[in-house]
């Protein structure tokens, strides 16, 4: 099915570390968006899942930050910059298992180690890049057929 | 049921500990969370998890369980092997994930 | 399967209810890792899980999750019951552990989710 668009659309959510309470919030109405314009289902959730897992990121480690969708007829670009510890060493931070997340974390379903080889399967493009002590970015491009 | 006889039933790969096969296991238990096996395992149980944190070595020790059955294929690390050798806790691996594992051993157990 | 299976299986009690009258599942996923849930391939699955957070029906809902079963009588705050309502996400909760519901579910003829 064609998309509902001709245009680029785009849009930005932010975001606000530690508040589980909201988590999953920004990724649900890109979701939605994606629903009305007409993406097709399987493309909606590698999306979905992408931007969440970035989401909890976020809310996990920084203390801020801002998510950035760029919908148009040929690719959905999602961008998170967020203020946070940043990443030290960004190939351990890829292996699937290693995380450097707190107990607490972990308690509440979060912290497997699974996160960023998450977002990199489910993207046709995936960059990220990162200073410690100022944050990090993640950019991820899904092509749309 | 001796914890070998499982291992041998479900095809798991044993990395560590491997005496404590000769162990009768009391029953499962089925969780990702460390503070709920901690409060809700029994001594003797067999732990199925996805976790590969390092602590898990040491609920498992803590708890007396008879081992540790981490699933969808995630190996733990060097570290978490050695550390599970030195305090006798047996850790196995599975592809299959924490489900059907379960289920499976569920049907074996019951 | 059906709600009504599930519930009697499970010994549930139904939180939230299903609007839609097709309902029916063909896998379960047991787990309380929410990347896990998201790794695999779970449309129309079934999610059995002890943590009752709201995130935890976001999760369902970005993975395409149908319905979700809490273990060991956990019982769910408001704010997650109005957010699984609001997304349509049935919520059962069974006093059995996460080792019986698994069991009970796989024994009745249940798969796994399976690895994309």
């Amino acid at each position: 099915m064609p998309l509902n668009t001709d245009k680029t659309i785009e849009g930005s959510f932010q975001l606000i570390g530690g508040d589980f309470s909201i988590a999953g919030e920004s990724s649900a109405r890109l979701k939605s968006i994606l629903t009305d314009l007409g993406v097709q289902e399987d493309i909606i959730r590698r999306a979905s899942i992408a931007t969440f897992e970035a989401e909890m990121n976020v809310i996990i480690y920084a203390a801020a930050g801002t998510l950035h969708y760029e919908i148009s007829p040929r690719q959905i670009r999602i961008t998170l910059v967020d203020m946070g510890p940043g990443i030290k060493d960004i190939d351990q931070a890829m292996q699937e298992g290693y995380s450097t997340a707190p107990d607490w974390v972990r308690e509440m379903g979060w912290g497997a180690g699974m996160g960023l080889p998450n977002m990199k399967k489910n993207s046709d493009e995936f960059k990220i890049d990162s200073v410690v002590g100022e944050g990090t970015t993640v950019e991820m491009v899904i092509n749309l057929p | 049921m001796k914890l070998g006889e499982i291992v041998e039933k479900l095809s798991l790969d044993v990395k560590t500990g491997h005496h404590g096969l000769q162990k009768e296991v009391s029953g499962v238990y089925v969780s990702d969370l460390l503070s709920d096996v901690m409060a809700n395992s029994k001594e003797g149980n067999v732990w199925i998890t996805l976790q590969t944190h390092l602590n898990i070595v040491a609920v498992a020790g803590l708890k007396g369980l008879a081992g540790i059955i981490i699933v969808n294929n995630r190996q733990p690390e060097k570290e978490i092997n050695d550390k599970a050798d030195s305090e006798k806790v047996t850790i196995m691996t599975t592809s299959m994930p924490a489900f059907e594992v379960t289920g499976k051993l569920y049907q074996m157990l019951n | 399967m059906k709600l009504e299976e599930l519930e009697k299986l499970l010994q549930a009690k139904v939180v939230v209810d299903s609007d839609n009258l097709e309902f029916n599942i063909d896998s379960a996923c047991s787990a309380d890792m929410m990347s896990s849930v998201l790794y695999y391939h779970t449309p129309n699955s079934l999610l059995i899980t002890s943590l009752t957070q709201p995130h935890v029906v976001r999760t369902a809902e970005i993975a395409g999750i149908k319905i979700i079963v809490f273990v060991l009588n956990k019982q769910p705050d408001q704010v997650t019951i109005d957010l699984a309502k609001e997304k349509h996400i049935p919520i059962l909760v069974t006093p059995y552990c996460m080792y019986t519901a698994s069991g009970k579910l796989f024994e009745a003829g249940l798969p796994g989710c399976l690895n994309k």
